[in-house]
């Protein structure tokens, strides 16, 4: 087992095929756009893949030092050029085409016109399993 | 095993224990250990005296930790001549542990932690689950605040305005895991309005009761937050609502008003209204009022632009609105929903939207989305 990060971006990812903002969508839409997610999550504690999941606020900023008794330096609430992750997925799977699997199924979550978005969703594995010594 | 009874019995055994001498952060560990005891014991062996049975526990527990403790041996010698006390008294003495653990030295986060442990009885791992954080880390929060306090006498209460404070950041934090903290908010409220006689006491537990009637029909079966107009108002509790009100009205008659009396006013001339159109907007705006004038909290007057223009029309809501600093929390969202009913449906979609990029959690995103999202559609 090994796990991997699935990432959701607002924006720096590639445009999904299906690229309508969500507040062009209708109510229903939204609604069916969120029962998938929940139902994928909830199908991954069933099967032991699922590890963990959060969304997060659209607005961040870059934070860095600025020298010993200084506040640190932030770039502000400008987030046009930022690439904006809105949320993430911890699962824990057998193999990476498991991982590759379940990101495709996530990325057909529907969208505008009851149609799947395609988005793009990145998946990263995580740092921590030590290689099998073999003799 | 009953569970809330431990609960319950947890803060005058604790008090008990350092009235006797012992460091809190000492007795509150052997209090946790004498609670084990007894979920191990109780079930074959239930004691006449629980609180009696809980407090030689725990100071068994005390004494067997300080005599571990080889550093300390002279001052437990000291403790152990100390003649052990007959029977638990029966007073509940546990209203200064509520003060001890809202004291102001304590972050706020710190003095919800230890509240629920050392008056609430619940375990590092039930907090730690509520709030969503490693078990690892709240108790590392829970022995810092201990630390912190461990210096603090247990005498003269302070401000029970810190106390009422930490009770409704418990309350506030609705609910996950097995403790459902709107319920264990209430359950302390009222164990402090019973050893306590204070007017706020009282309006801060009517106002709880309030809102706790209408939590069911708060959110749809998808998780999907009802705004108050559109509930289901069959679902309120109306045992709740009665206690709740009730109770307000008695610390009313006393005369001597606070903002949690007036909040629970307000909550309480919504739950009176059969329907949403019939509610009593012109009153609510009064209460709102009189709010303002005890306290100069923005927000109050951010709800107050919306009674404003439920009582007098979106063009007064707007009008008050525009009084106030636009960068204040949910601003967007009332003045989406104040251009809307004022008929400017594209400028109220355009702050829909808006507001969802700055919603705090994901239930009210995806509501002011769909907002935004059935106005477009309309258009």
């Amino acid at each position: 087992m090994a796990k991997y990060l699935l990432l959701k971006h607002y924006r720096g990812a590639p445009a999904p095929v299906n690229d309508v903002p969500m507040d062009q969508w209708s109510p229903d839409e939204i609604s069916a756009h969120m029962q998938y997610m929940n139902d994928f999550a909830a199908r991954l504690e069933k099967t032991g893949e699922f590890v963990d999941g959060q969304a997060l606020a659209p607005e961040g900023a870059w934070v860095r030092y600025d020298g010993e008794g200084r506040p640190p330096v932030t770039d502000g609430p400008f987030a046009e050029t930022k690439d904006l992750i809105a949320g993430w997925m911890i699962i824990d799977v057998d193999s990476y085409e498991r991982a590759v699997e379940l990101a495709g199924e996530l990325s057909a979550a529907p969208g505008a016109g009851g149609k799947p978005i395609h988005e793009w969703l990145e998946v990263r594995p995580f740092y921590g399993v030590q290689p099998t010594i073999t003799e | 095993m009953d569970e809330v009874l431990l609960r319950s019995l947890t803060p005058s055994v604790l008090t008990v224990l350092v009235r006797r001498g012992a460091d809190f952060a000492a007795a509150e560990d052997a209090v946790q250990d004498a609670l084990v005891e007894a979920l191990r014991v109780w079930p074959a062996d239930p004691p006449r005296d629980p609180k009696g049975w809980l407090v030689t526990v725990a100071w068994r527990k005390f004494l067997d930790a300080a005599r571990a403790d080889a550093a300390r041996r002279r001052r437990e010698d000291r403790v152990e001549e100390e003649p052990v006390a007959g029977p638990a008294p029966a007073v509940d003495d546990t209203l200064q542990l509520y003060f001890l653990c809202a004291h102001p030295s304590l972050t706020p986060a710190s003095a919800v932690a230890l509240t629920l442990r050392a008056v609430g009885g619940l375990t590092t791992r039930q907090i730690a689950e509520a709030y969503l954080v490693p078990e690892a880390t709240m108790a590392q929060r829970i022995s810092r605040a201990k630390r912190t306090v461990s210096g603090v006498r247990l005498d003269r209460p302070a401000d029970v305005a810190t106390v009422l404070r930490v009770l409704y950041l418990v309350f506030n934090e609705g609910y996950s895991g097995d403790v459902d903290l709107a319920a264990e908010a209430i359950r302390l409220t009222r164990q402090l309005a019973a050893a306590i006689d204070h007017p706020e006491v009282a309006g801060l537990l009517a106002l709880m009761l309030l809102h706790h009637a209408r939590r069911a029909a708060r959110t749809a079966p998808d998780g999907s937050l009802v705004p108050l107009a559109e509930q289901d108002r069959g679902r309120w509790d109306t045992r709740l609502i009665a206690d709740g009100v009730r109770i307000l009205q008695a610390a009313l008659a006393r005369d001597r008003l606070g903002e949690f009396q007036a909040q629970a006013a307000i909550a309480a001339l919504h739950a009176d209204a059969p329907t949403a159109d019939e509610t009593d907007w012109v009153q609510i705006v009064e209460w709102y009022d009189e709010l303002a004038r005890l306290t100069d909290n923005p927000i109050v007057r951010l709800n107050r632009a919306v009674a404003v223009g439920e009582a007098d029309g979106p063009r007064a809501g707007l009008a008050a609105l525009a009084e106030l600093d636009d960068s204040l929390p949910r601003h967007t969202a009332v003045a989406a929903h104040l251009h809307e009913r004022d008929g400017d449906l594209a400028k109220a979609a355009r702050l829909y939207t808006e507001a969802a990029d700055k919603a705090p959690n994901l239930a009210e995103r995806a509501h002011l989305t769909r907002q935004a999202a059935r106005l477009n559609a309309r258009r």
